[in-house]
């Protein structure tokens, strides 16, 4: 594993579930918000501020980059910035994620899971 | 919506600027979506708060981290500007907590303010003590004050605990502890049951006594202690903080006045205390109580015109009672801390504008980069801060160390506690002050430096601060701080001037050499002349007789030790002047003394034993008396009358300064202590024993001691001390005085030559290629180094100039320190000039030999 990437785990919940929500498309904020709170059935609704506070240090550590190409313009709105996931920040997801299978792997060992999901 | 535009500013302007409108942009899809609104607002609210305070932490973490960095890059700078804060804030914290603790910081009584010292006055003397009888008429009619109280001054054995010891207190009427409002801490405090004649002995121990001699027990109360082989029963014990009359009171007795005691009117020996009414102001109650101190002292002087004539009465409040001498020394402590604080500042101002014009290029970089102007003005005021406060916590940590060293300053005879808490107002102004210098030239020239759209900064070689406003700015710092420590160094050296000549003041005897103690006679035991003489004759018979020791003698009261024992002299047929009656210092002495202590005798003989009680009464005079009373006659034989007494001159010896180094003192007269009669003035029944021997002082003590003990076994020895002692604590304030002002001017020296030091190095550096063309040009080393030092020299000559003016004031001011010495010295002010000249050659030349080795080649291509 990059050591750049080692040194970033654990991720914080809310910017593993950011770095999820981009991994298919590019987003701007308030969709970020909205495809989070639906991909966790309603569980995770986050914040104005925690999200660019995220995104914030997500810039600044490479995982995530503001682009300049936008949407057709009816679809856009002046005022949004879109972000896209990074090489980086899919390599990080992708270590997070490992990260938390073994995790889950060691939890089923010790019998702290049910056997089936 | 504008509301939470409105919030948003808790954000930093950078990350507002970024995110501000895009979080808007949410707010307001949420709400078109039709949420809760009150629901919204409540989450949008915390929201904000929670992060606003996470980002700013973030920036903070960031900023210290970088702020880390670079000062440990310029580990000189960093070390320089804490050190330089902290010697500001700790000098000033210091030298204001001793002068608050001494001068301003009310007295630990109740309504202190109100308390006043009530003396008595005589053409010559302003502060008398009060005999009884007046201090009972002037209580009769003194309605200006809520209550009067009387004490006196009380030195008692202590014997039946252990070692027997001397201890000093006060014996005071009931009124005093109510008056000051002070509460026991265990047992009662006296009442006018215990004033009485025929009551027991009460005694009330300080918290210091009772800790040390009866080891805090709670059971003292009650017990029975001897107090020159009288008992008396404690009855209370005092707060830890209460010190009254002065510091050195451990015990407490009632003062009781029996009708012998008014019968002299003269013999004044109380110190009163008053407490002024309340409701009207403080000035209107004091004018009140002296007028009315007036009409009183009138009156009594109409009704007993033999005593009273030329006696008046005085109010003084009790917080006033520091001696000018104290109050002007402290002042000047303070003067000069505020001094170094200033060059303090002005020396950090500097650093920080060199350091932001040598760091343009950097900003100037990460401007271009995109770093936003509030970020880069928040990350230097983080750096300035970590600078003041770092210096700040040193300082006080300084100050913490430096305020023990000072104690000596507080006066012993102030009812005070020896050390002062540190002063924390003043800590905070000190801190401020740096904090305020710190912000202002550490942020200021990076908000103009970013002001500047062009990205001059950028350019190579581009010559920035040198010339123009900003380096006059940094040489009126440096000309400051140099004016500040000529001020410093002038006002410091004339008082190392006036300690020395108060040192070589001759004291009229030889204190090396002569050991000193006291053993003071318990009265009912020796108040008959038989069993002191017998005394005497065998401890002195004894300790003559010791190997090393040449002479030893006793003296009723030593020179510089008691400075009162002052008596009216009248000589048959001379009539009195009344405006100025003749007095002198009386005192009784066993043969021996002279030769013991080193004091010439001019004319005539010693007092001898043969000078016993049935012979008539003899007396030696000093120099002094022969010249006030008899200049250009023959003294020997001639008679006065002193204490009711009228002895004939048989010797005259020479002055002695009585009063101390400082002070002019009274005429001496010696009596014989065989001519003290039965039971008359026991107070001066000889107490103190000067041992004159080529042996130190270690070795002698066990053998004194076991002689006075073969003696009286319960009689304690107190105050063992060498002569020379004695001299040298009476220029022992001074001393700690000079050596804290010596220690900041040498300070202030040592911060302007680092001013100099850095403006010049600075300005070097950034004229590097100009040097180098000049080299190139054909320029010799000479003319280099005359460049550089021409601009130190300048500096210099400003500041001396300047300071030099400033100092003779200041030196005016401090007169009455200086012991004779012309403020306009010009051995000081020529001494000081020199020292700032080298101060500026040490703080020029490593600049100069820079400048001297510039390669003009390098330096060329550089452009």
């Amino acid at each position: 594993m990059d050591s750049r990437t080692e040194s970033l785990l654990p991720l914080p919940p809310a910017t593993f579930h950011i770095l999820m929500s981009l991994a298919d498309e590019d987003r701007h904020g308030y969709a970020i918000i909205q495809d989070v709170a639906a991909r966790t059935g309603g569980e995770l609704k986050l914040s104005a501020g925690t999200l660019y506070r995220s995104i914030q240090r997500m810039l600044e550590q490479g995982l995530l980059v503001e682009i300049q190409e936008r949407p057709a313009p009816e679809l856009d709105d002046e005022r949004r910035r879109y972000y896209r996931i990074t090489p980086f920040g899919e390599a990080t997801a992708r270590a997070e994620a490992r990260r938390l299978t073994e995790l889950v792997r060691m939890a089923k060992a010790s019998g702290f899971v049910p056997r089936r999901v | 919506m504008r509301l939470y535009r409105l919030l948003l500013h808790l954000y930093p302007a950078s990350f507002r600027a970024e995110y501000g409108g895009q979080m808007c942009a949410v707010f307001a899809q949420r709400r078109a979506n039709g949420e809760n609104p009150a629901a919204l607002w409540a989450e949008s609210m915390l929201d904000i708060l929670a992060n606003a305070l996470r980002v700013h932490w973030d920036i903070l973490r960031q900023d210290l981290r970088y702020t880390a960095r670079t000062l440990a890059r310029t580990p000189g700078f960093a070390v320089t500007a804490v050190l330089v804060a902290a010697l500001g804030i700790g000098a000033t914290t210091a030298a204001f907590s001793i002068a608050d603790h001494v001068l301003l910081r009310p007295l630990p009584f109740a309504d202190s303010d109100r308390l006043v010292k009530l003396w008595e006055t005589e053409p010559e003397y302003s502060r008398m003590e009060l005999s009884p009888a007046n201090y009972r008429d002037w209580k009769r009619v003194g309605t200006a004050f809520e209550s009067m109280a009387a004490y006196r001054g009380l030195s008692v054995d202590l014997s039946g605990q252990g070692e027997p010891e001397r201890i000093d207190g006060a014996a005071v009427t009931a009124e005093l502890f109510p008056m000051l409002g002070t509460r026991p801490v265990l047992g009662r405090l006296f009442t006018e049951e215990d004033d009485r004649e025929s009551a027991g002995g009460t005694a009330i121990l300080s918290y210091r006594l009772w800790q040390a001699v009866f080891g805090g027990d709670a059971g003292v109360l009650g017990r029975k202690v001897m107090l020159d082989q009288t008992p008396y029963v404690v009855i209370g014990v005092m707060p830890r903080e209460f010190f009254f009359p002065s510091r050195d009171a451990e015990i407490w007795t009632p003062m009781r006045l029996g009708a012998a005691a008014y019968e002299e009117r003269n013999d004044t020996y109380l110190h009163g205390v008053g407490k002024l009414r309340p409701g009207v102001t403080l000035e209107q109650a004091l004018e009140q109580a002296r007028a009315q101190a007036q009409v009183a002292a009138g009156q009594l002087a109409r009704m007993y015109p033999k005593d009273n004539a030329h006696v008046g009465f005085t109010v003084i409040r009790v917080r006033d009672e520091v001696s000018p001498l104290t109050r002007r020394l402290l002042e000047a402590l303070c003067g000069a801390a505020f001094c170094l604080l200033l060059i303090a500042c002005t020396n950090l101002a500097n650093l920080l504008l060199a350091r932001s014009l040598a760091r343009r290029k950097e900003l100037a970089v990460r401007t271009a980069m995109g770093a936003g102007r509030d970020r880069l003005v928040r990350q230097m005021l983080t750096e300035s801060l970590i600078l003041a406060v770092l210096g700040g916590a040193l300082g006080v940590a300084l100050a913490a160390g430096a305020v023990p060293l000072l104690v000596r300053l507080v006066p012993q005879s102030l009812p005070i506690g020896e050390a002062p808490a540190m002063d924390l107002r003043v800590l905070g102004i000190a801190a401020l002050l740096t904090m305020l210098t710190a912000v202002g030239f550490g942020v200021l020239p990076t908000v103009r430096a970013c002001a500047k759209t062009d990205l001059s900064g950028l350019r190579e070689g581009g010559r920035e601060g040198v010339g123009g406003r900003r380096e006059r700015l940094r040489s009126g710092l440096v000309i400051a701080e140099i004016t500040a420590s000529v001020v410093l160094l002038v006002s410091s050296g004339l008082l190392i001037r006036a300690l020395w000549r108060l040192q070589t003041v001759d004291p009229g005897f030889r204190p090396d050499g002569v050991l000193t103690l006291r053993t003071s006679l318990p009265m009912p035991k020796y108040e008959r002349t038989a069993p002191r003489e017998q005394f005497y004759t065998h401890v002195l018979g004894e300790i003559r007789r010791m190997p090393g020791v040449s002479s030893a003698a006793y003296i009723s009261f030593l020179p510089m030790v008691v400075r009162g024992g002052i008596r009216p002299v009248t000589l048959p047929g001379v009539p009195l002047d009344p405006s100025h009656p003749p007095v002198a210092s009386l005192r009784f002495v066993t043969p021996g003394f002279f030769e013991t202590m080193g004091i010439a005798l001019r004319a005539g003989r010693d007092i001898r034993e043969s000078d016993s009680i049935h012979a008539p009464d003899a007396a030696v005079v000093s120099e002094s008396f022969v010249r006030e009373f008899w200049r250009g006659e023959n003294p020997l034989g001639r008679r006065f009358q002193i204490a009711s007494r009228n002895p004939m001159v048989v010797g005259v010896a020479g002055d002695v300064r009585v009063r101390g180094l400082e002070q002019s003192s009274e005429p001496q007269v010696y009596l014989s202590y065989r001519q003290v009669g039965d039971g008359v003035s026991p107070w001066y029944a000889p107490k103190d024993l000067v041992i004159r021997s080529d042996a130190g002082a270690a070795g002698l003590m066990p053998a004194i001691r076991a002689i006075i003990r073969n003696a009286d076994p319960d009689l304690p020895i107190s105050d063992v001390r060498t002569m020379r002692d004695i001299v040298d604590g009476e220029t022992a304030p001074r001393a700690v005085q000079v050596r804290v002002l010596a220690a900041f001017a040498g300070m202030a020296l040592l911060l302007a030559g680092i001013g100099i030091h850095g403006l010049l190095s600075f300005a070097v550096s950034m004229r590097t290629q100009e040097i180098g063309v000049r080299v190139a040009l054909g320029a010799q080393p000479r003319n280099v180094l005359g460049m550089v030092l021409r601009q130190g020299a300048a500096l210099c000559a400003a500041g001396v100039v300047l300071g030099t003016a400033l100092a003779y004031v200041a030196a005016r001011a401090l007169e009455a320190l200086l012991a004779g010495i012309k403020p306009a010295d010009s051995a000081t002010f020529a001494a000081v000039a020199s020292l700032a000249f080298v101060m500026m050659l040490a703080g020029t030349v490593v600049p100069a030999l820079r400048a001297l080795r510039v390669n003009p080649i390098s330096a060329i291509r550089m452009e």
